[in-house]
């Protein structure tokens, strides 16, 4: 007993965490989630497609970040309500795989952009050249 | 007890005194949410090349010559829903609901088979006016990106036949379980890059 009770926060939460776990539980979410996510994840489609469809917004660059905002939070709202991710679910291998996988997508997008936008500035076209 | 003599009469066996114990599927739901994320990883570079080639346009059609937005709100509209049936058939599930799961994962499959049409609609229009893949490099990007989305949604949606034969034949079982619930990320997660998709090649793609 007396163990248990030294590191009683560990002990308290683990039994309960690994019994979730045998049955992949925890994993499902409850009908409130569901329908939370989902009027949240329309109204979040809703007004980028208005946004671009009826452009209200005059200026074309303020709609293009106004529209990729709510993509990022949309994606958001999926991960919690729809995919329930969570940093502590499987221990928290699920999330740090998720971190991972997010810095080589960032590296891996931002550099292929950086790379070939630089290569097209500063390659000139052969038929420019040919006019030289 | 008998396993501990095993142990003491034979020296080359080498195990645990106490196996730990690994219920069977235990680990499939990280191992699944992995494979998700190597796929997350194949989409990025999908989209870093259309974002690359996305402006190639070789003096063809662009995006906002070719693109009908309220063809592609139909199909996030569809893609949308069923991920929320999906949820409500897990929910059946975890209550142990059989038929009404079934149900909600008929109206799933349908609303994927919903979402294709309108995808392979669109693609053959495309491909009839002129606009196929090997138009210009905007249009080859884009139908590898999309197009790999699709036949995700295809995969799954084949995937979630396969699973209600087995689920109507062995019933809820463990297993059938597991796989659902691998099925329901699979599915959620081509919605989160349907997101994508939708802002990047088709909201962002006709502002310009």
């Amino acid at each position: 007993m007396s163990p248990a009770h030294l590191d009683g926060l560990d002990e308290t939460e683990a039994p309960d965490h690994d019994g979730h776990h045998d049955h992949g539980s925890g994993a499902h979410g409850s009908l409130r989630g569901y329908l939370t996510g989902f009027v949240l994840a329309a109204i979040l489609t809703a007004i980028p497609f208005w946004l671009v469809m009826d452009r209200p917004l005059d200026s074309a660059q303020a709609t293009a970040f106004i529209v990729v905002g709510f993509a990022v939070v949309q994606i958001v709202v999926h991960m919690i309500f729809f995919l329930h991710m969570d940093p502590r679910s499987e221990g928290g291998w699920t999330f740090m795989a998720l971190i991972f996988t997010f810095i080589i997508l960032v590296i891996a997008v931002s550099g292929t952009l950086w790379v070939m936008y630089h290569m097209n500035t500063n390659m000139m076209p052969t038929h420019e050249m040919d006019a030289l | 007890m008998s396993t501990t003599a095993d142990v003491a009469t034979d020296d080359t066996v080498f195990h645990y005194e106490e196996e730990p114990h690994h219920p069977e599927g235990g680990s499939t739901m990280l191992g699944f949410w992995i494979y998700l994320m190597s796929d997350c990883l194949i989409f990025a570079i999908l989209f870093a090349t259309f974002g690359v080639l996305g402006g190639n346009y070789a003096a063809g059609p662009g995006p906002a010559d070719l693109f009908e937005l309220e063809l592609i709100a139909i199909n996030t509209s569809l893609l949308l829903v069923s991920s929320i049936t999906f949820g409500f058939a897990m929910l059946a599930m975890v209550g142990g609901r059989q038929a009404t799961m079934q149900i909600w994962l008929a109206v799933t499959g349908l609303l994927g088979l919903g979402f294709l049409g309108v995808e392979l609609y669109e693609f053959h229009h495309l491909i009839h006016i002129g606009a196929g893949p090997q138009r210009s490099g905007f249009l080859s990007a884009f139908f590898v990106l999309v197009g790999t989305h699709g036949l995700h949604v295809f995969f799954g949606t084949i995937w979630l036949v396969t699973l209600m034969v087995q689920v109507q034949k062995r019933g809820l079982v463990e297993a059938n379980q597991r796989r659902l619930m691998c099925l329901s990320m699979f599915w959620h997660f081509l919605d989160v890059i349907w997101i994508g998709v939708f802002t990047f090649v088709y909201l962002l793609g006709v502002l310009q």
